[in-house]
């Protein structure tokens, strides 16, 4: 093998802030390589989301009483904090949902509807997970925006002359692609692409789901219009999502859902609405998940994007370079730019008895079509194993999956 | 390793077929696929005597599933399948075998994985519908 062995950070001091890690599974040790569809959770969002039900718990922006009021001081420094973490302009740019699910629906109905119009077109890759097609399907059938796919090339990364065609009558008011593939481990070249979008007058929302975990997105840096990213792949807890949006943008939108917190004033017959972020905040919250959000980027601060996206490549590359030694096994895609997440196939073994037989060692993968079916087709599969890194993984957890693939090839030998 | 479910019996059918293939004269088929992972069986049966054959692609579960199926069923009539199926779906999510069940309890060991149970009904509900299909 002939990667740089240096130590960024202590992964086994890393592992030691994960309670979870300690489990084992039929008997086995834990070996979690399925961060990618949700991470673990470090003690200290754990922790903060128990204190604040502990301590400081009540309903946000509404009382006029003393749990109230820090109450939503806590929540609202979780708004500083995501600013600062994406490097937003302002912490109203900052808009909290459930998940970047949500806020892909959230720009495809306020934005899509409230700005684009019917004849305007929308351009996603042929490399999206679900979240970043289906809304978009939704708008063209309901509003007459047409929607347009980039290709990919064989490698697994956005096909440029077919970027340019899609562009080419000058119709795509917005460009809504992935920064990072949760199939392929692609990073997209964001810059450029925003760069690419502006020049022809169009927007672009970028889905940092898997990006965001690896990497230090700076959305000004990449001019971004849109970004959005979930809480629980960052290890924080489910339930709550962010939406980054130019306040430029969402100043031009209206609601996405109906009802308090998001108004100026309601009279019976007509409301007028909040300023952004408020606008696009309908109801109480996810207070609870919204602070344990903000002690994970605490959590990631603290160790570092450098240390981070170092550890991510050590991993990567060993993976590759691990997996490339096993005969009948084939890693999908081969971008140049690529991270943590791997899609493989094994010649004859279906990927569903993949997972299983790995699962039977204590080692978990996702297997399946990851929420990216049409990609399926495009790469001639109708099924992957997916080995996903975080913070935690080790070296020694991929010569695992290494070895518990060679013994999954045995027992269909 | 715990192997337990890849047994010897479920490795050879789902590599070595002894059902594969439409049947040269069928009264009914029905198409099963499970989206989730591409799983896809087209069951063909002829009424008379209970002859199932299948067309599948997928994985070992329910390649052998559908295998083990139309060897069980045949002869059989629909009365008694309906029963087989009722049974075959109760070992797979109880893990209890099931004497009438046969070679099929092979399968019991499904139970532990909730999300394989439906790799091996897949062939089962194209069963089904091809049994409540048109002549």
């Amino acid at each position: 093998m002939n990667f740089v062995a240096r130590k960024p950070f202590d992964v086994e001091a890393v592992r030691q802030d994960f309670p979870i890690l300690s489990q084992r599974v039929h008997g086995k040790k834990l070996v979690f390589l399925d961060s990618g569809a949700s991470a673990q959770k470090p003690r200290a969002v754990i922790d903060a989301m128990v204190a604040v039900m502990q301590t400081r718990y009540a309903n946000v922006h509404r009382g006029l009483h003393y749990m109230s009021e820090k109450c939503s001081d806590d929540y609202e420094a979780v708004r500083d904090k995501t600013a600062a973490f994406l490097n937003a302009a302002s912490r109203d740019e900052i808009v909290f949902t459930r998940n970047a699910t949500e806020s892909i629906n959230l720009v495809a109905h306020s934005y899509g509807r409230g700005v684009l119009q019917a004849g305007d077109a929308v351009v996603v890759s042929e490399m999206e997970h679900h979240a970043n097609l289906v809304p978009w399907q939704m708008l063209r059938d309901a509003h007459g925006v047409e929607l347009r796919i980039v290709k990919i090339t064989d490698a697994g990364e956005i096909d440029w002359e077919s970027l340019e065609a899609v562009f080419a009558d000058g119709r795509v008011k917005l460009l809504a692609i992935t920064h990072m593939s949760n199939v392929l481990g692609t990073y997209t070249p964001v810059e450029r692409l925003a760069a690419f979008a502006h020049a022809r007058g169009a927007k672009i929302l970028l889905d940092g789901s898997q990006a965001v975990v690896h990497r230090r997105v700076d959305v000004q840096a990449i001019d971004a219009d849109f970004y959005v990213f979930s809480g629980h792949k960052l290890y924080g807890p489910t339930g709550i999502g962010v939406l980054y949006g130019k306040a430029a943008l969402l100043d031009l939108m209206p609601p996405f859902l109906g009802g308090g917190d998001m108004i100026g004033s309601v009279a019976y017959q007509n409301s007028t609405w909040a300023k952004p972020p408020y606008r696009f905040e309908a109801g109480t919250p996810a207070i609870i998940e919204t602070i344990g959000l903000g002690a994970a980027i605490d959590y990631v601060n603290a160790i570092g994007f450098d240390a981070i996206a170092a550890h991510e490549r050590e991993l990567t590359e060993h993976a590759l370079a691990v997996l490339a030694g096993i005969d009948g096994l084939q890693v999908l895609g081969a971008a140049q730019d690529r991270g943590g997440v791997i899609s493989f196939v094994l010649d004859g073994i279906h990927a569903h008895d993949v997972a299983t037989l790995l699962d039977r060692q204590g080692i978990a993968v996702r297997a399946g079509h990851h929420c990216a079916e049409p990609l399926m087709g495009r790469l001639g599969v109708s099924s992957t194993a997916r080995a996903t890194f975080g913070l935690y993984t080790t070296l020694e957890e991929i010569d695992a999956l290494a070895a518990g693939i060679k013994r999954v090839q045995q027992v269909f030998a | 390793m715990s192997a337990e479910l890849y047994q010897a019996l479920i490795m050879d059918r789902s590599k070595n077929p002894r059902f594969a293939g439409a049947l040269a004269d069928y009264d009914a088929a029905a198409d099963g696929e499970n989206p989730m992972c591409g799983d896809r069986t087209k069951v063909f049966i002829k009424r008379d005597g209970m002859q199932v054959g299948h067309e599948s692609r997928g994985c070992a579960i329910m390649l052998a599933s559908a295998d083990l199926m139309a060897e069980a069923v045949a002869g059989l009539d629909a009365a008694h399948v309906n029963e087989l199926s009722r049974a075959f779906e109760a070992t797979v999510t109880s893990g209890a075998a099931d004497d009438r069940l046969g070679a099929l309890n092979a399968l019991a060991g499904v139970h532990e994985y909730r999300s394989r149970i439906k790799c091996a009904t897949l062939p089962w509900t194209a069963l089904r519908d091809a049994l409540n299909g048109d002549v």
